[in-house]
């Protein structure tokens, strides 16, 4: 039988013991650390590799190249705001028809949808999340394009209804030759709309099925347990998908530099609502003008519309940041 | 003691896919009576209180027959809507499960969900159900602050005011005690008491002592098949089969 003496030394012994795993620990949490720092450097120097190429023309331009519209080498103005009124209202066209697509069907999948329908279908919205841009750049070209144009350009365009109605009259109206904000707007819908619903998806499915089962022991229908329980508790994740998607239509160059028109609006300030007007959005514009770009300051300047792009993404990730903080705070609060 | 039937319970069995989880349950359950199902874990007594509100109909592949009738009315006739069963027979799970909003909300759920009050009328019946579930006291000044942050005990408290808010006939519940200590499970206990002058309380439990205090009635599960149900006098005094007997004195199980 151990005595007294004997049993304290074995916990003493087992309490000085693994000093190499703790070693180990300091190693594994380093790695960690310096991979971490390694990132947000990486995005600290592009940051400042933006900010000191386009020096030059941010010391030539001043504020002017936020506010200024016109975009001319000849006269050597350079001016942001119509690429970025245009990235804006691209991306805001596709988040209106995107999300209560996207998010219906994630109440499908998640909630709705019969078992054996489940997979294939995410298997199928996944795989469309991850078709390159210029394919859909293609399909805008080839059919999107050419069928807005026949269907809804011409046909809106001659009807006096619409002409007459206070605000469709403003919206559905341009240059009406296929390449536009509508078809830019429409085309991006169709890019996000998979990977938000797969983003929602997988939160409406993080929401504890007891949560439901507590809905429904106190007699609510689906549809009530899905709008008063469900969906608030997955809210901000929700708004946290929309914006990642947002994300996404903000920076996305190729199909939409296929599809826009890539022409600032003919307007004295160079933006328009038009949806039949061709547009411009700061990718497109940076991918068409930098094969002609002569150095100096055209270059620097092309380099300052990035820097607006990066910035813009960082203030919208903000603030959807704080939405969805917000969001998770009234709920828990 | 006075026997109205409540619940009867006829020839019910129960399949989750091909594994049968109950087999050709009988009894009748009295109103305005606690009722408790005791038995070893997995015996099948949350399938069967699941079945009593048609909760398990929520399970993909499950199968019931049998039939169950509530006051006289079989709960999976055509013309009975689910909704209006749940409501009648309400249920309070073995974990807490607050919906992530203000505890006035929780318990408001319900009644404007099946708009049985607003304004003043909804503050006093969210009052009351708080008051009979013995949690006003401890949250009254904090209505509008999130379930979340109460603890294990009054979250279960919390859940058993929101399932009163609906007025249920009848009150399901599933191991209510299993994660409380000893003082917020005796106040339950004294709440369940309380409770059965209005309602027919049907309640699950580990706790043998619980189960004798508590209840009128008692049920003993073994394997999916209901053992033995009587008085609970009798059931743990004088129990008719030796299963009972052993399990009662802890022979097994
Ligand atoms: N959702 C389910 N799907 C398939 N089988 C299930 C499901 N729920 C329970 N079962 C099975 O049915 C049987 C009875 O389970 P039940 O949960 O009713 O037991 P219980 O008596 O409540 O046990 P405990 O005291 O541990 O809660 C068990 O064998 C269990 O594995
Ligand atoms: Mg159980």
């Amino acid at each position: 039988m151990p005595t007294i003496d004997d049993r304290s030394q074995s916990v003493s012994g087992s309490l000085t013991s693994g000093t190499n795993r703790k070693w180990i620990d300091s190693v594994y949490i380093g790695a960690i650390t310096t991979m971490s720092l390694a990132l947000m450097t990486l995005v600290l120097a592009i940051g400042c590799a933006l900010l000191w190429q386009s020096m030059p023309a941010i010391k030539a331009l001043g504020p002017g190249f936020v506010t200024g519209h016109e975009w001319d080498d000849a006269t050597g103005k350079y001016g942001s705001a119509a690429f970025l009124s245009g990235t804006l209202y691209s991306s805001g066209i596709a988040i209106l028809v995107s999300v209560p697509i996207s998010i219906c069907s994630a109440i499908f999948l998640a909630e709705l949808a019969p078992k054996w329908i489940r997979l294939p279908i995410t298997f199928l919205i996944e795989l469309l999340a991850a078709i390159p841009s210029v394919v859909y750049g293609l399909w805008g070209i080839f059919v999107l394009i050419p069928l807005l144009r026949d269907k809804v350009m011409t046909p809106a365009l001659a009807s006096s209804t619409i002409g007459k109605t206070p605000i469709l009259k403003s919206l559905l109206t341009g240059a009406g030759y296929g390449p536009s904000m509508l078809a830019a707007g429409l085309l991006l819908a169709i890019m996000i709309t998979p990977f938000i619903t797969a983003i929602c998806r997988d939160i409406l499915l993080a929401i504890p099925t007891m949560q439901r089962d507590a809905a429904a022991g106190l007699g609510t229908t689906q549809a009530e347990t899905i709008l008063k329980v469900v969906l608030p508790s997955a809210a901000p994740g929700l708004i946290g998908a929309v914006m990642l998607g947002f994300g996404r239509a903000f920076g996305e160059t190729m199909a939409v530099t296929m599809v826009i028109g890539n022409m600032t609006p003919n307007t004295p300030d160079g933006r328009s609502v038009a949806l039949f007007d061709p547009g411009y959005t700061i990718a497109s514009a940076m991918a068409n003008k930098f094969t002609e770009a002569t150095p100096g300051i055209a270059t620097a300047a092309l380099i300052e519309l990035g820097l607006v792009l990066f910035v813009t993404s960082m203030l919208i990730n903000f603030f959807a940041r704080s939405l969805v903080r917000l969001a998770a705070r009234r709920i828990a609060a | 003691m006075q026997t109205t039937p409540c619940v009867t319970v006829q020839n019910v069995s129960f399949w989750y896919g091909s594994n049968q989880a109950l087999f050709d349950i009988n009894m009748t359950i009295p109103q305005h009576a606690v009722t408790a199902f005791i038995g070893p874990s997995g015996c099948g007594k949350s399938t069967f209180l699941r079945c009593l509100n048609r909760m398990n109909d929520r399970i993909d592949g499950s199968k019931m027959t049998g039939k169950i009738e509530l006051s006289g009315q079989d709960i999976r006739d055509r013309s009975v809507s689910v909704e209006a069963l749940r409501r009648t027979v309400g249920m309070v799970f073995q974990k807490p499960v607050p919906f992530p909003m203000s505890i006035y909300d929780n318990v408001a759920f319900g009644p404007r969900t099946h708009q049985l009050a607003r304004g003043r009328a909804l503050d006093e019946l969210v009052e009351k159900c708080l008051i009979d579930a013995a949690l006003w006291d401890e949250v009254k000044d904090k209505l509008k602050s999130s379930a979340m942050a109460l603890s294990g005990g009054q979250q279960q408290r919390l859940c058993i005011a929101r399932t009163l808010s609906v007025s249920p006939d009848v009150i399901l519940m599933d191991e209510p005690c299993s994660a409380l200590d000893p003082n917020s499970t005796h106040r339950i206990e004294e709440l369940i008491t309380r409770l059965k002058n209005e309602y027919t309380v049907i309640i699950v439990t580990h706790n043998l002592q619980q189960a004798k205090r508590i209840s009128d009635m008692t049920g003993f599960f073994l394997r999916g098949e209901l053992v033995e149900f009587g008085s609970s006098e009798t059931v743990f005094g004088t129990p008719a089969r030796k299963e009972t007997d052993d399990y009662i004195n802890g022979r097994f199980g």
